[in-house]
């Protein structure tokens, strides 16, 4: 019998995946037997939600940006009649395993490990996880391997951390492992707090026993029976679905007790984050867990000392753990063959910004950022010129387009004074001011700062003060210096890693874009018409109904036009406020 | 999508089971927060009394969380996404609508009490970008002209809702 399944990720909720389910769920009531209804996480095609597959067998077929009404169509041709419904094709695979589909080329570049059952399982149903060979490599740790053996598994495979250090997960364990102590702790770091990075999101929402496999088996592998799963609040389905997930581990004995008869105990609990974002940091994350303000602590002692409660604790992200069950099953030698020579494996990208495709897709490390734009983003919206990526959210920087044969790996990326971070992607087109882009990480991470070391909690202040100053078109010669000099104070004098990555973004853009500083500060002028208070403000004569909207809202009269005629704006009583902008209801207005 | 059945585990629940373990003092807080809509002083107060930690470092916690009030929110809590793809697709010129059309700035509650406006870093619907969240709801791919719309929709749907109680009463 055909099944349909619903993508049921956040982005794909909202998108309008519970009405286009509801509707499904509807038919099938009217014509029971027809069809079996199922839910999925997230295939990764963020830009066609709500996708809607309907599967026969080996055969696959993926509908995007589904509607009730489509996904009627869908069920009277493709389930009923056996025909494929036309136009919303964006994947499809037949019995002879022959791909088509307008988005064949997102999937067919990657090589999916961590997101193996992403989009494919339903994320609620143990069983189906069992199906497709989960918790095989829990009980092949169990029954099979020694903790000593794990550890080695994983230092082979070369594995290195996802949540942007990369540092060796196996090195890690065996750190842990060697502390002899009474009580020792296993913690998931799900606090994914980076603006433009969604990837733990989505493998929480669309496979969370993966995760708890990789959790159970590192407790084994450093003597702990005990772990935390810290996610942010922001994610209500993620810490929905992960309480389902370890409530039916439960119920199969993959916690507990005594786990599948090996004597082996371990069990697990998921904190909610609160809303900071320094919470990401370890020492910090450990301090929210115990209930305090979280603020990171000075290391050494490192956590595979005294971490969480002062027990040694192993302290990875969610894309490390999910990658965890398949290095055991496959051995450490399959996954080594992927990636580079010291960055082994896949990693998983969030794809966001001005890019055609935006969405989630794991390639090899190694993979150039030309490839990830274009052959998987399929390059540029509105056939903009493509300017530069930013990786690594408030800690990293920008990569200019000229540098796009960058292969994404741990030495390549830092090299160009970016970060590799956890896998946030944001693509800039050349209307984005990379002025205005430092001044929004910076905005972000000073208001994030703990206010523990004083060159992160006054020294960012101090930063963005001055390219608050600058894109309002008050900067002064010799900003650019000072910021340089604040940026390496505060990098040097930090505890954490907040504060030490914190001036990148700014660092970054004045090494590849010191002529956008340099035109903002001397010439008082936005090369990419994006700074309000340095442009001027235009009306499409074209789109404009002569409303006279614009010209009642305008504080300063500086708009003038007759009812049913096009307005004008005279820049030199316009005070850039932007009203006109945000009131006009055709979007007439424009910045230049 | 939120957990409902979660909500069994309400505030007074939770301080009676209260067994002196230690980290419990966020969960605590959040259910405060879920059960009153905000944390009022009493809660400081009753969860102070319950764990023996003093008023003022409960303090401590709650205002060092972006996620705890310490002021009610208003009927529907709209929060603005201001992440990176968000930011690129112009979520500044939403923000600057929603202040305008609301009269109120982030942060704030409108006079009427229906509607508060916060900030968030990102709802992580980064494609969908720019977007909103109206309670649980999320909008996506706004204009300045759509999302006045919007919020005159909840407006009147409101004051619809408000007519129909006062005809009935």
């Amino acid at each position: 019998m055909k099944k349909v399944i619903v993508g049921m990720g956040t982005c794909g909720m909202s998108a309008g995946a519970q009405q286009v389910y509801d509707r499904m769920k509807q038919i099938l009531a009217e014509n029971p037997g027809t069809f079996m209804l199922g839910g999925t996480g997230c295939i990764g095609m963020c830009y066609r939600e709500p996708l809607l597959e309907v599967r026969d067998g080996a055969q696959r077929t993926i509908y995007g940006q589904v509607t009730p009404e489509i996904a009627a169509g869908i069920f009277e041709k493709h389930v009923l009649a056996g025909e494929e419904y036309d136009g919303n094709v964006v994947y499809s695979v037949d019995g002879k395993g022959a791909v088509g589909g307008t988005e064949a080329d997102f999937l067919r570049q990657q090589k999916r490990i961590v997101l193996r059952n992403c989009g494919t399982i339903d994320p609620e149903s143990i069983d189906e996880y069992e199906g497709i060979g989960g918790y095989k490599a829990l009980g092949k740790a169990l029954r099979e391997m020694k903790p000593e053996e794990i550890v080695e598994e994983i230092k082979s495979s070369g594995l290195r951390g996802r949540g942007g250090a990369g540092f060796p997960t196996g090195l890690k364990w065996s750190f842990a492992a060697a502390n002899k102590a009474d009580k020792k702790y296993v913690v998931c770091n799900a606090d994914e707090g980076d603006p433009g990075a969604f990837m733990d999101r989505s493998v929480l929402e669309s496979d969370p026993h993966a995760v708890l496999e990789g959790m159970i088996i590192c407790g084994k592998a450093i003597g702990s029976d005990f772990g935390y799963i810290y996610c942010r609040a922001e994610y209500p389905m993620a810490i929905r679905r992960l309480n389902i997930a370890i409530e039916a581990a439960r119920g199969k004995g993959y916690l507990g007790k005594n786990i599948l008869g090996s004597g082996f105990d371990f069990d697990i609990k998921i904190k909610q984050g609160a809303g900071a974002f320094v919470c990401g940091e370890e020492t910090a994350l450990f301090a929210s867990i115990e209930g305090q303000r979280g603020m990171p602590r000075i290391r050494p002692p490192f956590p595979a000392e005294k971490g969480l409660w002062q027990k040694p604790t192993n302290n990875n992200n969610v894309e490390t753990y999910a990658n965890v069950p398949w290095i055991i099953v496959n051995g450490a030698k399959a996954y080594a063959a992927f990636g580079t020579e010291k960055s082994r494996g896949t990693k998983v990208f969030a794809l966001a910004g001005k890019v055609v495709r935006g969405g989630l897709a794991e390639v090899p490390m190694g993979t150039t950022i030309h490839d990830l734009v274009f052959k998987i983003g399929g390059g540029i919206k509105a056939g903009r010129k493509f300017k530069a990526v930013q990786m690594g959210g408030p800690s990293g920087g920008c990569i200019p387009s000229d540098l796009d044969h960058t292969p994404v790996d741990f030495e390549s990326i830092p090299a160009t004074g970016a970060i590799m971070g956890s896998g946030g992607m944001v693509v800039l087109d050349d209307a984005s001011c990379m002025v205005e882009m430092a001044r929004f990480f910076l905005d972000f991470t000073q208001n994030e700062s703990c206010g523990k070391c004083t060159f992160c909690r006054i020294g960012t202040l101090r930063m963005l003060e001055v390219l608050t100053r600058i894109t309002n078109g008050e900067g002064e010669s010799g900003d650019v210096e000072k910021l340089q000099t604040l940026g390496r104070q505060i990098k040097e004098a930090s505890l954490c890693g907040l504060g030490q990555t914190a001036p990148n973004p700014v660092l970054s853009t004045i090494r590849f874009y010191r002529d956008e500083y340099d035109a903002h500060i001397n010439e008082k002028r936005c090369p990419s018409s994006s700074c309000s208070a340095l442009v001027d403000f235009n009306i499409d004569a074209e789109k404009c109904t002569g409303c006279t909207v614009c010209a009642k809202n305008c504080p300063v009269n500086a708009i003038s036009g007759k009812a049913k005629e096009t307005h004008v704006i005279d820049n030199s009583v316009c005070v850039k406020c932007g009203k006109c902008i945000t009131s006009c209801n055709f979007g007439a207005v424009y910045k230049s | 999508m939120i957990d409902t059945a979660g909500r069994e585990d309400n505030f007074s629940y939770r301080l009676w089971r209260y067994d002196g373990a230690p980290g419990e003092l966020i969960p605590l807080l959040q259910s405060a927060q879920d059960h009153f809509g905000y944390i009022p002083r009493k809660a400081i107060n009753y969860i102070a009394g319950v764990t023996g930690i003093p008023e003022s470092e409960v303090y401590g916690v709650i205002t060092f969380y972006s996620q705890f009030r310490l002021q009610p929110m208003g009927k529907h809590v709209i929060r603005a996404c201001d992440g990176t793809a968000c930011h690129v697709s112009g979520s500044r010129m939403i923000i600057d609508t929603i202040e305008d059309e609301l009269g109120i700035e982030v942060g704030g509650t409108t006079e009427d009490g229906l509607f508060t406006l916060n900030t968030v870093a990102c709802i992580g619907c980064c494609s969908l970008s720019p977007v909103i969240m109206i309670d649980d709801e999320t909008h996506g791919q706004l204009t300045p002209a759509s999302l006045r719309k919007l919020l005159r929709e909840v407006r009147r749907k409101e004051k619809a809702a408000g007519q129909k109680v006062a005809a009935a009463g």
